[in-house]
């Protein structure tokens, strides 16, 4: 099993982090990010082309992260390919050693760099989910036909909005994708803490939280430019409550990054007290340098920091 | 062909403005909401009239072996669910099992329920100024008591069945295996592909 997964089975609060795929042909400055990373965070998620821009391929990317000395999760959007690609590219990593994989649907091309591509979405999240349990455990593709081998036992993600319409019907959505086969869970920012919540305990009413690891999203706030933005209800998905946004226009423009990584501290510890919790998920790209601080703000440093362990200890896979 | 069950006009009948025309089976772009123009009550009613028997087994199988009628009837589905829901003839309907909204409107074409991108107030994240069909979909069965059917898991959709009628085959039984029971979400009702 993925390193990911042992650590969530064996119950260790457990923090993920956005990493982007450079916009190029060099992994270079993504190693330089990477390096921050290490001894930080127990994975970090390889996006694919999120918010339909370009970048390098997930699957690239996840190798990169992988010499890197880090846990890569690799993600896969409905997006772009088809079920013979998505089939195809779930081989070919899984024959590369990455283990870990995050399903979603994707952003539409609309809201990208090509707005005119045309967009894919022959499988949702929850069949590819589906598709990918069906080849690990049946050792067969969605066709029927047989996989020589199958890909060994990879680690199953998919990724829920608890903040988005309708609120009452996202715990069985997350359900669908636990039944189709999701292991472990990433969600949307949380800002509110006390939603998120209701959709916790909602999951744990299904029954849903003893078969999945639900890793809650955080964001940090950087800049009144960001809040502004965030604020507007234009970026999908995204809810800012009032509270929230209030606190953070009330300070000087020049520290509102430094109030919200105070908040985000603030919230990564709320949620840790929360039954149910596995750990969080950073959606912080771009912040590599200053997220050792932000955890040791929010109390969930210990036993992490840059230890040269780490990587004498991945260095026998042959990274 | 006096048989037909819809007035010959619906047969003939052109789409009835190119504001209506929703993309359909090799037709490019993206797929838009539509809100349906039945009650969530009247439309499981239909639920009722159209459920397969023996006699609409029968005749769908007659329907089948006779190519014009075939096509014809075929001609009435599109009309009229064009009208109601927005149909674009994928002929895998999921209605049933959506509180009658379609989910070939989603422009990610999501069977399993709403992406996360919905905004605050339940619009379509594509298409602002409307409303997500699975928005929709969850107050028009909810209203009816129907909320457990979008628990089901949907499989993937067979692109080569596209503009075929989805009524006839419903009732010959070929579209049986497109989702799972309602106990999908327990881990005995866990469902194989």
């Amino acid at each position: 099993m993925s390193a990911l997964s042992d650590r969530l089975a064996a119950g260790k609060f457990t923090v993920t982090a956005e990493l982007s795929p450079a916009r190029g042909a060099s992994a270079a400055a993504m190693t330089a990010r990477a390096q921050l990373l290490r001894g930080w965070v127990d994975a970090v998620n390889l996006t694919d082309n999120q918010g339909s821009h370009v970048r390098m391929s997930s699957w690239a990317a996840a190798l990169t992260a992988k010499s890197a000395g880090l846990e890569p999760i690799m993600q896969m959007t409905c997006r772009d390919r088809n079920r013979i690609a998505l089939q195809s590219d779930l081989l070919g990593a899984a024959s590369a050693g990455i283990e870990n994989f995050l399903f979603m649907s994707g952003d539409h091309p609309k809201f990208g760099d090509h707005p005119g591509a045309k967009p894919v979405f022959d499988l949702d999240s929850t069949q590819l989910t589906w598709t990918a349990r069906t080849m690990r455990d049946e050792g067969r593709l969605l066709s029927g036909v047989e996989l020589k081998p199958p890909p060994g036992p990879i680690f199953l993600g998919a990724v829920e909005n608890p903040f988005a319409p309708p609120l009452e019907f996202r715990a069985e959505r997350a359900g669908k994708k636990i039944a189709a086969g999701a292991q472990f869970m990433q969600t949307q920012y949380v800002f509110d803490v006390d939603v998120f919540a209701g959709w916790m305990a909602r999951l744990g009413d299904l029954g849903l939280l003893e078969r999945c690891h639900i890793l809650a999203g955080v964001g940090v706030i950087r800049s009144a430019r960001m809040l502004e933005f965030l604020a507007s209800g234009k970026v999908p998905g995204v809810v800012i409550p009032e509270p929230v946004r209030k606190r953070l226009a009330a300070v000087p423009a020049e520290q509102t990054g430094a109030e919200g990584a105070k908040l985000a501290a603030e919230i990564i510890a709320r949620l840790r007290e929360l039954p149910g919790v596995a750990g969080v998920h950073l959606l912080t790209a771009g912040y590599e340098k200053q997220t050792p601080a932000l955890l040791e703000m929010a109390g969930v440093a210990e036993g992490r920091g840059p230890a040269p362990a780490a990587v004498a200890e991945r260095a026998p896979d042959g990274d | 062909m006096s048989r037909s069950p819809v007035p010959v006009e619906l047969l003939t009948a052109p789409p009835q403005s190119p504001a209506a025309w929703r993309p359909g089976a090799g037709e490019p772009g993206t797929p838009r909401p539509r809100r349906p123009r039945l009650s969530p009550a009247a439309a499981y009613l239909m639920q009722k009239v159209l459920a397969p028997s023996p006699a609409k087994r029968a005749l769908g199988a007659a329907i089948e072996r006779w190519p014009l009628a075939r096509r014809m009837f075929t001609a009435a589905e599109r009309a009229s669910k064009e009208q109601l829901f927005g149909c674009r003839m994928c002929a895998q309907c999921a209605l049933p099992v959506t509180g009658y909204s379609c989910p070939m409107g989603c422009p990610k074409e999501l069977r399993n329920g709403p992406c996360g991108g919905v905004g605050p107030g339940g619009a379509c994240e594509v298409h602002p100024g409307l409303r997500c069909v699975w928005v929709v979909g969850y107050e028009r069965a909810a209203a009816q008591g129907r909320q457990g059917d979008l628990r089901r898991l949907q499989r993937p959709v067979d692109h080569r069945k596209f503009g075929e009628s989805s009524w006839l085959n419903y009732w010959a039984g070929r579209d049986e295996n497109l989702w799972t029971g309602d106990d999908a979400l327990t881990p005995e009702g866990r469902p194989p592909l």
